[in-house]
């Protein structure tokens, strides 16, 4: 199969979702590099790729998407005869699984943990200015209440669907791995289970890989 | 036969989703209420389905399932003979269209509901519950939300429905927060012409008719 263009930055959190993916499957791929500070991201060619003037972005043939989320599905269905199943869609249970706690990851964790990581790393780091603590503070609180729930479900469960991993624990990764380079890294000692969860997601070679290539590394 | 109970109720704003696929889908079910303002949410008997505390919660006899947008697409993968046969994108086997319905699904729970839900809880749950509304946190979501009705406004124009001819999922994600919203400022959806039209289309199918009745029907 020809090579997909994933449009993005290796160090971008949403870009290296995909990357894992696309590492997962062993999938080719190019990655075409987009300067977000001299603002390509918002000029006329990306913006036709993705309306919302985000990245990642991904170009299969005339097939162009964004989100994600939905880029990681694609790139899962597409390769799944490589043998790697993150979907489960052959099983009516364990799929919904996957989808409950991708939900779970989107709609719990991901606003709870993308402030804190934005306040403490882009802020200083891209923009040159001050964390905000209140808002570091109050997210660390809602973090702490969704890792409450995590730590129980992963008493229970291996991996967060079931007994196998998916993407729905891929899909932490990206932002849990700058939560790890600021110093509320140490939130995770509080939940044992999350942080073996972390320890066991994280020696997968698919992340060592994308994890090189973005900050702290 | 209703082996499908979900748990909520139809005001709120999440529960109305999964209602809405139900009706779309033609598949019977029992709602079972579950008392908010008596913290029924976080009973040790509620956390079991739904481990975060909060409505819905979506139980059949294959699973339970947490989470609107899952469990919605969990109803189309389970009855995939009943009712609306396009609400993922068409036949099974279509991943281009599947993807498709995926990408504004995401678009819908990414960039449209963060501001949305803010607004509707201003607007609407504040004034409801006695809380007092803060209007900068209202002017920031309006500037948020005007930016993605301008993306969706030039989508629209190239897209008789979101993710393609078909009315979808990423469409019905929509219809909660949506109704909410232009019951309070029309204007936000309306001034925009391809906005305006689909939301004109896609508000009154019968199948989401059918939950603005029981919402407006007396709750018990």
């Amino acid at each position: 199969m020809a090579a997909v263009k994933i449009y993005g930055k290796p160090i971008s959190t949403c870009t290296a979702r995909v990357l894992l993916c696309l590492e997962e499957v062993g999938a080719e791929y190019q990655l075409v590099s987009i300067n977000m500070p001299s603002g390509e991201h918002k000029g006329p060619a990306h913006l036709a790729r993705n309306p919302f003037g985000q990245i990642p972005a991904l170009e299969d043939g005339d097939l162009v998407l964004f989100e994600s989320r939905a880029i990681s599905k694609y790139v899962l269905r597409k390769y799944k005869e490589s043998g790697t199943d993150l979907l489960k869609e052959g099983n009516l249970a364990e799929s919904a699984m996957v989808e409950v706690w991708l939900e779970a990851e989107s709609q719990q964790y991901n606003p709870a943990i993308s402030p804190i990581v934005y306040q403490s790393l882009i802020v200083p780091k891209m923009y040159g200015g001050t964390p905000d603590q209140a808002i570091i503070d109050s997210s660390l609180e809602k973090l702490k209440k969704v890792l409450e729930v995590y730590e129980a479900r992963l008493s229970k469960s291996k991996y967060l669907a079931g007994n196998f991993f998916s993407l729905a624990d891929l899909s932490h990764f990206p932002f849990t791995r700058y939560l790890m380079i600021t110093p509320y890294a140490s939130v995770f000692e509080s939940y044992p289970h999350v942080k073996a969860w972390w320890e066991d997601i994280t020696s997968r070679p698919a992340f060592k890989k994308v994890s090189a290539g973005m900050l702290g590394s | 036969m209703a082996s499908v109970t979900v748990y909520g109720t139809p005001l709120s704003p999440a529960v109305s989703r999964v209602l809405a696929c139900l009706f779309e889908k033609d598949v019977d079910f029992k709602l079972a209420p579950v008392d908010m303002a008596k913290g029924q949410h976080k009973s040790p008997d509620f956390l079991k389905l739904q481990p975060f505390g909060q409505v819905p919660a979506f139980q059949d006899e294959l699973t339970t399932v947490f989470e609107s947008r899952a469990i919605c697409k969990y109803i189309c993968n389970n009855y995939p003979e009943k009712g609306n046969q396009t609400l993922m994108g068409g036949r099974d086997g279509d991943l281009l269209a599947q993807t498709s319905v995926d990408q504004w699904l995401e678009a819908e729970g990414q960039s449209f509901n963060p501001p949305s839900s803010a607004l509707v809880f201003q607007l609407a749950f504040a004034p409801m519950f006695g809380f007092k509304q803060d209007p900068a946190a209202i002017e920031q979501n309006e500037a948020k939300l005007a930016n993605v009705l301008d993306v969706y406004d030039r989508r629209l124009g190239e897209s008789k429905f979101l993710a393609g001819d078909d009315f979808t999922l990423a469409d019905l994600a929509h219809l909660p927060n949506g109704h909410i919203l232009v019951s309070k400022n029309e204007d936000l959806f309306m001034s925009r012409k391809n906005v305006g039209r689909w939301w004109e289309e896609i508000s009154a199918r019968p199948a989401w008719k059918k939950v603005v009745e029981m919402q407006n029907a007396p709750q018990g």
